[in-house]
């Protein structure tokens, strides 16, 4: 499956379907080992300021092999188009990759997008010539714009940032995948296995996340988790499923039964 | 002069480069990103770029992030 079935986005292809963050583990040799455990080849960072006076030799990169895993760098903490198109900007000169994954936050409590402030962003960072991958809300609407204004990517929510609460609302994420063109990547709101592979089985491209993993337990022990339940929700994807019915359908013949 | 770096006052002796601040203040250049001003500045021009009093400097990294 793995040879066969990739994810692509924008013409790159990437042979797992999960996208991994690199925040709030205990460690970066943790995080280092749960990348490796998850098998993910694509990894988000975010982009913030040096600090001049208390410098510490050790950088975030030198635990990501960058020759096996692509950095997407993210504008999280954003609250205006401006400054996500600047970090967008610097986070290019910083990693030499014109790929974003644009948050353009409107809400301090629930990290919710602000959709208005993000399609702006994506219009200019895509006129800009980024790859933008916009996190936005489950809402089909809002995908369908964002994927008009030349998103390479569509990042629904599953539930906010950091909630663990699992997808929401399926039927909109499920919708999102039917009316898009470009790929479905589930970003936020997983908590356990299960949650990565129910998007997965509606459909989803990919599915991103960070806490679930970072948050965990065992964050290793996870991560090797939700790399199984990303490939089985893909799995019984292309598989189709069975559809649902209200009564018992019985598996076994119900002629030739003893004593009847 | 006086230089406004990640939004605090900064006393340097100018004049100076972004490569000779980048030096000065033990920063890997391979690392980070500058904006000089409000506009990124490529990395190739990095040693080309004059600060001047009064200027506005950014200089960032990755992170981990979700």
């Amino acid at each position: 499956m793995t040879n066969m079935d990739l994810l692509t986005i924008a013409g790159r292809t990437f042979a797992s379907r999960l996208i991994v963050g690199t925040g709030k583990y205990p460690s970066p040799a943790i995080m280092a080992q749960a990348h490796e455990a998850a098998g993910a080849d694509m990894v988000t960072v975010a982009v913030r300021r040096v600090n001049v006076t208390d410098r510490t030799k050790e950088s975030l990169l030198d635990y990501i092999d960058e020759s096996k895993i692509f950095l997407l760098p993210n504008t999280a903490g954003c609250y205006t188009a401006e400054e996500a198109i600047r970090t967008a900007h610097l986070a290019r000169e910083a990693g030499l990759s014109h790929w974003v994954k644009l948050e353009v936050i409107g809400d301090e409590r629930t990290l919710f997008p602000d959709n208005e402030a993000l399609l702006e962003a994506t219009r200019v960072l895509v006129k800009d010539g980024f790859v933008v991958l916009p996190y936005t809300n489950d809402d089909p609407i809002a995908c369908r714009k964002l994927e008009d204004a030349g998103a390479a990517a569509v990042m629904p929510l599953g539930a906010p940032i950091g909630s663990g609460l699992g997808i929401q609302n399926v039927n909109n994420i499920r919708i999102i995948r039917e009316f898009s063109k470009v790929p479905v990547i589930v970003d936020a709101g997983v908590g356990t296995a299960s949650d990565a592979a129910v998007a997965m089985e509606i459909g989803a491209d990919a599915v991103l996340m960070n806490s679930a993993i970072a948050g965990a337990r065992d964050p290793v022990a996870m991560a090797e988790a939700m790399k199984y339940a990303v490939q089985a929700g893909r799995l019984a994807y292309l598989a189709g499923r069975i559809p649902r019915k209200m009564y018992a359908s019985a598996s076994s013949p119900v002629e030739g039964l003893v004593g009847r | 002069m006086k230089i406004t770096l990640n939004g605090e006052p900064l006393e340097v002796a100018g004049p100076l480069t972004v490569s000779d601040l980048l030096t000065r203040l033990d920063i890997d250049a391979r690392r980070v990103a500058v904006e000089h001003n409000l506009s990124v500045v490529r990395r190739a021009l990095f040693g080309t770029t004059e600060v001047r009093d009064g200027d506005e400097i950014e200089i960032v990294n990755f992170v981990g992030g979700g």
